[in-house]
């Protein structure tokens, strides 16, 4: 079975005024269909370049990323992706935001004023799946932060991407909704079955959701280790307080630890 | 009387405060009028010439409200531009500092050799002075969208043009309410300065035409006059940019007015 994301090799040099900034070297790692990858590594190991590498948006100097067995050339229109901040429009109503993707992308762009009342359907069953029943007409400056979390989550799926890209999306919640978050995310995964590639610092969070986590040096960042994770699925939340859930979290810590001193 | 209706009805009190203070003084000290008339002398001299007032009043209404419109549409359309691209930002940006710094009454003696005495330097003074605050915030709305939220668009094969339509032009808005409530003030300081130089029509002519015959009392009421339609046009600007971008007010782009 070939990778479904294949990232080989890649190597990243950010050119400067005060020289180049060397931020991925000959990283690669690969997903399989439907895999949940938790990337963790220090601070500037060059996590958010491998975002826009994957989604197209950066060219790598060196190596080779290809999606579905098709090498990545400008930006791959099948990836949705959140941020830290959750980036809402406050001029649109919750529903409006999350629609925005389908007035972009093909082939909903040319249908989407014919068929606005079926989409809008559709992005209040998905408002409904992560909570948020009856919040469609709200503006964003109306909910928490934990809500505009999940309101930026249904904005990258909205479109049935095939690959999500989450870049520390859980950063500035707060414990308890982020806990209650990973849930909303793990439900949402296990039910519509796309691949993730999650960038975290949470080493907590990484072993919660993914199936593998593979984690950075510092920069430039290289592939250190790659962990399976062995929990069942369904994983309840409770895994995150069993031992061997912990001994997995401590194992990470001492690593990033020695990776951090370089 | 509760603090709700104080805090509504404070501008007027304090406009009637200040006033009541200037006539004070203008008797206790026995200020020359000719320095400095009281306001009641000021009235007198407004309803005794109502009719040159209005007149005249209405003149730098229109001709800075035609002003305004072109600085209004030009100001977009150049900042539209500007916003567009870093390059033209870039280039631009020397150029148009260096046009804001040249003080208008220099360019309105080159405007009357142009299109001669009347109306159209006025129009164009204000013109020229109040495109800029309009030109830069609207550019300023333009080149501050979230590099993330452009990533996301990006990355679903969304153009230039597209970002532009669906996240620029929505988030500039409230930039560029905030900037007309500034330029119609300036304009009105650009017609004025033209009519004081170059015209036979228009409060600024009025008061230099007072002025010389040493009516001191109809200047201020010129004066008087001016701040008036000021402050209404900017109350209706006010009005229109929380009608029109009040989310912005709700939101954490509220710091963009």
């Amino acid at each position: 079975m070939t990778a479904f994301v294949d990232i080989e090799d890649v190597t990243l040099v950010y050119k400067g005024a005060s020289g180049g900034v060397h931020a991925l070297d000959r990283f690669g790692v690969s997903l399989q269909k439907g895999e949940f990858a938790a990337v963790v590594g220090p601070s500037g190991c060059g996590k958010s370049s491998l975002m826009k590498l994957v989604t197209g948006l950066l060219p790598p100097d060196f190596g080779k990323i290809a999606i579905d067995g098709t090498p990545v050339r400008g930006p791959v229109k099948m990836a949705g992706m959140a941020f830290q901040n959750p980036n809402l429009l406050p001029w649109r109503k919750v529903i409006d935001n999350v629609l925005l993707p389908l007035e972009i992308v093909q082939p909903h762009r040319s249908r989407f004023r014919r068929e606005k009342e079926r989409y809008r359907e559709e992005a209040k069953a998905l408002l409904a799946t992560v909570g948020l029943d009856g919040f469609a007409e709200r503006f964003p400056w109306e909910l928490s932060g934990g809500m505009q979390q999940r309101v930026s989550l249904c904005r990258a799926l909205i479109h049935q991407p095939a690959l999500l890209m989450l870049d520390e999306p859980f950063a500035a919640l707060d414990a308890f909704t982020r806990e209650e978050l990973w849930c909303v995310l793990r439900d949402l995964w296990q039910k519509i079955g796309f691949t993730v590639i999650l960038v975290t610092h949470d080493l907590r969070e990484a072993t919660f959701l993914a199936d593998r986590i593979h984690m950075m040096s510092a920069r430039p960042g290289r592939l250190v280790l790659t962990k399976e994770i062995p929990f069942p699925r369904p994983r309840p939340i409770e895994v995150c307080y069993e031992a061997a859930f912990t001994d997995i979290v401590h194992e990470l810590r001492a690593k990033i630890g020695e990776v951090r001193k370089g | 009387m509760n603090t709700h209706t104080i805090e509504r009805l404070s501008p007027w009190l304090f406009t009637i405060a200040m006033f009541l203070i200037w006539e004070v003084v203008c008797r206790a000290f026995r200020v020359d009028p000719f320095i400095l008339p009281a306001p009641s002398q000021i009235f007198v001299a407004m309803a005794q010439y109502w009719w040159p007032l209005a007149k005249n009043s209405f003149v730098t209404l229109w001709t800075t409200l035609a002003g305004f419109a072109l600085a209004v549409v030009f100001g977009i359309v150049l900042g539209i531009v500007v916003g567009w691209s870093r390059t033209i930002y870039r280039g631009l940006y020397p150029v148009m500092i260096g046009f804001n710094s040249v003080p208008k009454v220099a360019v309105v003696p080159i405007l009357v050799i142009w299109f001669g005495i009347g109306e159209i330097p006025a129009i164009l003074t204000a013109f020229l002075i109040s495109f800029f605050p309009i030109v830069v915030n609207v550019a300023t709305g333009l080149s501050t969208i979230e590099p993330e939220l452009e990533d996301v668009l990006r990355a679903l094969g969304a153009k230039k043009l597209d970002i532009m339509l669906k996240i620029g032009i929505p988030r500039t808005q409230p930039y560029l309410f905030g900037s007309l409530k500034v330029a119609i003030t300036l304009a009105f300081v650009g017609t004025v300065v033209s009519e004081t130089i170059a015209a036979n029509a228009g409060l600024g002519f009025l008061m230099v035409q007072a002025g010389s015959n040493f009516q001191m009392p109809l200047v201020f009421a010129g004066l008087l006059l001016l701040a008036a339609e000021g402050i209404i046009m900017y109350a209706v600007f006010a009005y229109i940019e929380s009608y029109f971008v009040g989310w912005a007010f709700r939101s954490s782009m509220s710091a963009a007015g």
